[in-house]
């Protein structure tokens, strides 16, 4: 700890602090464009230039200068700094108008406008003319891919977004070419960007040079609401903000969470928000002589009375989709337990999870977070760019500081950072209970951590697979006190919330995969579930959002609300429970999937006991009371892993096949989403010229 | 007392003060106008109908920036903006005021940074529904082309003040 004067506050930071978080420390806002807490240290903006004593006799730019840097004065007095003085004014307001030279006055027809970091400074710190009357520089606008759209004019050559592309994302696509008033930020080829987290560098730019292109135009920042959500493309459960104008979905924005997303969201998350609006479910449908025909609520439930009042309960089946949140699972399976039906399943991809051996057993135990800790790390069946970016993004952060062994057993992919491959298949996985490199490295390390992807588990053999991992995690000591190093990396945001609740087959009851065999029941009831294929003969009732598989092949249609649309809990895949805001509502006759499934229970002689989403939620929390612990992550019970460990089974020879092949296409929403489907068309289609 | 009231009912001083004050502002100027053939002048800076302009290139100026939606204190204004189909540049797919709200402050041609909404000197557009004053982006338009040489005129002549 290191202590310094600033602005007359003499305040006590750690020595490596640098000027301008020790200011932050001391409450003194430092203007700054460059400067990034996540990003490294690039000080080429000069915007957050201090005068200090113990220091250059200039101005100095205080994102660049440690306070360890600074002489104590003669007399052992703690160094100075000062933010308010005339000299810093006078730096500041020089800055600023360099900045504007080339600059364009263009902040009608800019999208940053009103949210533009450079607008509000030049407010704040800059003078309210300009001496410059030559012409401003003009830079030809560059082609990055279909999501962000350059203006390249406003540019000020912060470079946050060519340090984020290498640093965070690890696809350096992004690069700078030329120096000075020359320097153009560019893909070199104008190819597309091949990051999944390209959409934060459109949050990351303090100008308009890059801005979100599908929402190009489209709204202003003053005229949205703002409402805090989760996301649910992928078991992350990134914190998102939801903007809204009137009942539209104009945007999603990321919100600072440390233990989960940090800052950043993938593009998947960001801009899937134009499938919301299209393809969607806004009245009931009924199969009549083979064709769907719309129909209202009475006639749709009247079907479906019909067809189950004759059924006995054994030959019910319920499916939960990826996208449901903890709530309406609730009501889902106690309906289902009040028609006596014990086939209920929220394991669409058939993985071998089974909450009957403890919760530490099927979530990310050390939490995203916690990979930070790791010191060595195995990748079991999984390609954690695509089943989750942010959990990526965080591995990354962590190979980045070094002393990391990171090793995959799977298939082969391009993770951002280098890993020793091991093998494809569980005779690979085997051979790390024993001796080997990799199987030393993992005794050796302090913190272990092994990560479980779906693709491991979604198989014949999963529930070996699983115990098999286990197996690897106990003897490499990963499981210990104050370290839980066993993680399962889920792909869907319902998937936790769902085993959490016991959403699994029950006595004698049948699983997603023996549910749609041909014969094997006579009613499915589908809760937004699209990965399964129902086999013919079977009536199935779908509750969704969209018309994509599940929809075509349902026998009655009952429209519900996407997840921007309900007010409700997601459990992400570290175990936990966050809460999401509704930002708009359903469209048309559809509703809250809750409210359908309460109806539907009434129309059934099964009323369930709720009236409204506080009593249900009240009763979901007294069932299961960590549920009801917003933003915690309830301690687990680490002998489940020696538990798990202890199961056995055969594994066959078959190579794991990651969970996720086409990123951008995996759940309703975002198969009908345009955005998604370029980004797709593009991804499949290779590496992409520039459009003209 | 009596004497002087005689006197003045005698020779008529009441009357013939009253006629020539009457004779006096007979011909004196008038101080109204035969209203819908004659009109006052105005003030460049009269505040009347609304009027979209565009550039004497025929290009509309208005680029979208929502700035009038923003600062409408009667919330008049709708705007709904994207980029335009064949060059991508940002204008408005729906520009409405809906006249029956707005006050006439004149807030939204001082908002405007490219002159495209105006007041013009238009007055006189009474209508018999509350339909008619719901003006969409083609009516504005339309507006400003036909006042378009009244409206550059008042702005020429407001330019030394600002």
């Amino acid at each position: 700890m290191a202590k310094i004067v600033v602005d007359g506050t003499e305040v006590e930071v750690p020595a490596e602090y640098t000027l301008l978080q020790a200011c932050e420390v001391a409450g003194v806002e430092i203007p700054r464009f460059c400067f990034h807490e996540r990003l490294s240290i690039a000080g080429n903006c000069r915007m957050c230039l201090v005068e200090v004593k113990g220091g250059p006799p200039k101005p100095t730019a205080s994102c660049a200068m440690a306070v360890k840097d600074l002489r104590p004065g003669p007399n052992g007095e703690p160094p100075v700094v000062l933010t308010k003085s005339p000299m810093v004014k006078k730096a500041r307001e020089g800055v600023m108008e360099f900045l504007l030279i080339n600059h364009p006055l263009d902040c009608p027809i800019c999208d940053q406008g009103g949210e533009c970091d450079l607008q509000d400074q030049a407010m704040a710190y800059g003078v309210d003319s300009s001496r410059f009357a030559e012409n401003k520089r003009a830079v030809e606008d560059k082609y990055i891919g279909p999501l962000v759209r350059t203006s390249m004019n406003r540019c000020i050559h912060c470079t946050r977004c060519v340090r984020f592309s290498t640093e965070v994302a690890g696809v350096p696509d992004l690069g700078a070419i030329g120096r000075g008033e020359d320097m153009e930020i560019t893909t070199y080829l104008e190819h597309a960007m091949r990051s999944e987290m390209q959409g934060n560098v459109a949050d990351l730019c303090p100008v308009g040079a890059l801005t979100h292109k599908p929402t190009a135009f489209h709204a202003r920042p003053w005229e949205l609401a703002k409402t805090e959500a989760i996301d649910v493309m992928d078991a992350v459960g990134s914190n998102i903000r939801i903007d809204t104008r009137g009942r539209e979905v104009m945007r999603i924005l990321p919100r600072t969470n440390e233990a989960v997303n940090e800052e950043w969201i993938s593009d998947k998350t960001r801009y899937v928000w134009d499938g919301l609006k299209t393809q969607r479910l806004d009245r009931p449908y009924v199969r009549v002589n083979g064709r769907l025909a719309p129909a209202t609520w009475q006639q749709a439930f009247d079907a479906i009375a019909a067809k189950v009042k004759g059924t006995n309960g054994k030959r019910i089946g319920a499916i939960v989709g990826d996208l449901a949140n903890v709530e309406e699972t609730f009501a889902f399976k106690q309906l289902m337990g009040k028609l006596g039906s014990p086939n209920i399943d929220c394991r669409q991809d058939g993985a071998a999870l089974d909450p009957s051996l403890g919760r530490a057993s099927y979530i990310f135990n050390p939490g995203i977070a916690g990979i930070e800790e790791a010191d060595a790390i195995l990748l079991v069946g999984t390609d954690p760019r695509h089943e989750a970016s942010i959990v990526n993004a965080r591995l990354r952060k962590r190979w980045r500081q070094g002393g990391l062994k990171i090793a995959l057993v799977g298939e082969r992919v391009d993770l951002t950072y280098p890993y020793e491959y091991l093998g494809a298949g569980p005779e690979s996985l085997a051979e790390l209970t024993g001796n080997g490199t990799f199987a030393d490295v993992l005794k050796g390390a302090e913190r272990p951590l092994v990560i479980v992807g779906q693709g491991a588990l979604a198989r014949a053999d999963g529930a070996a697979v699983l115990s098999l991992a286990a197996r690897v995690a106990v003897a490499a000591g990963a499981v210990k006190d104050g370290w839980n190093g066993f993680a399962v990396l889920h792909t869907a945001a319902s998937r936790v919330g769902a085993l959490d609740l016991g959403f699994v087959p029950g006595e004698g009851g049948l699983g997603t995969v023996a549910m749609t065999n041909p014969g094997a029941q006579d009613v499915v009831f589908l809760l937004g579930a699209d990965e399964v294929d129902v086999a013919p003969g079977t009536f199935v009732v779908y509750i969704g959002t969209h018309g994509d598989r599940g929809a075509h092949r349902a026998d009655v249609i009952l429209p519900g609300a996407a997840y921007s649309e309900k007010s409700g809990i997601y459990v992400n895949t570290e175990g936990r429970p966050q809460f999401a805001n509704r930002a708009a509502f359903p469209p048309g006759e559809a509703r809250e999937d809750w409210a359908v499934l309460r109806a539907l229970s009434e129309v059934l002689g099964q009323k369930l006991p709720y009236d409204n989403l506080f009593a249900l939620r009240a009763a979901l929390v007294e069932a299961h009371p960590h549920l009801g612990r917003i933003d915690q992550v309830e301690p687990v019970d680490a002998s489940t892993v020696a538990a798990l460990a202890a199961v056995g089974g055969a594994t066959d020879k078959a190579a794991f096949v990651p969970a996720i092949r086409d990123f951008y296409l995996t759940n309703p929403i975002a198969r009908a989403s345009a955005v998604m489907a370029e980004c797709s068309a593009l991804r499949l289609g290779g590496t992409a010229v520039a459009a003209e | 007392m009596r004497l002087d009231q005689t006197a003045r009912a005698f020779f008529l001083t009441e009357l013939v003060s009253g006629f020539m004050l009457a004779m006096r502002y007979f011909f004196a100027p008038k101080s109204t106008i035969n209203y819908p053939f004659e009109k006052n002048p105005i003030s460049p800076r009269f505040r009347g109908e609304h009027a979209l302009r565009r550039y004497p290139n025929g290009e509309e100026r208005c680029i979208a920036c929502k700035l009038c939606e923003a600062i409408c204190p009667a919330q008049a204004i709708t705007i709904e903006a994207g980029p335009r189909r064949n060059d991508g540049t940002r204008r408005t797919t729906r520009y409405d005021i809906d006249m029956v709200k707005c006050i006439y402050c004149g807030f939204c041609q001082e908002a405007c940074p490219v002159d495209a909404i105006v007041e013009g000197p238009n007055f006189e557009f009474a209508t018999e529904t509350r339909e008619e004053l719901y003006y969409d982006k083609e009516k504005l338009l339309a507006n400003g082309d036909r006042w378009e040489r009244e409206i550059a005129r008042s702005i020429a002549a407001d330019a030394p003040y600002r």
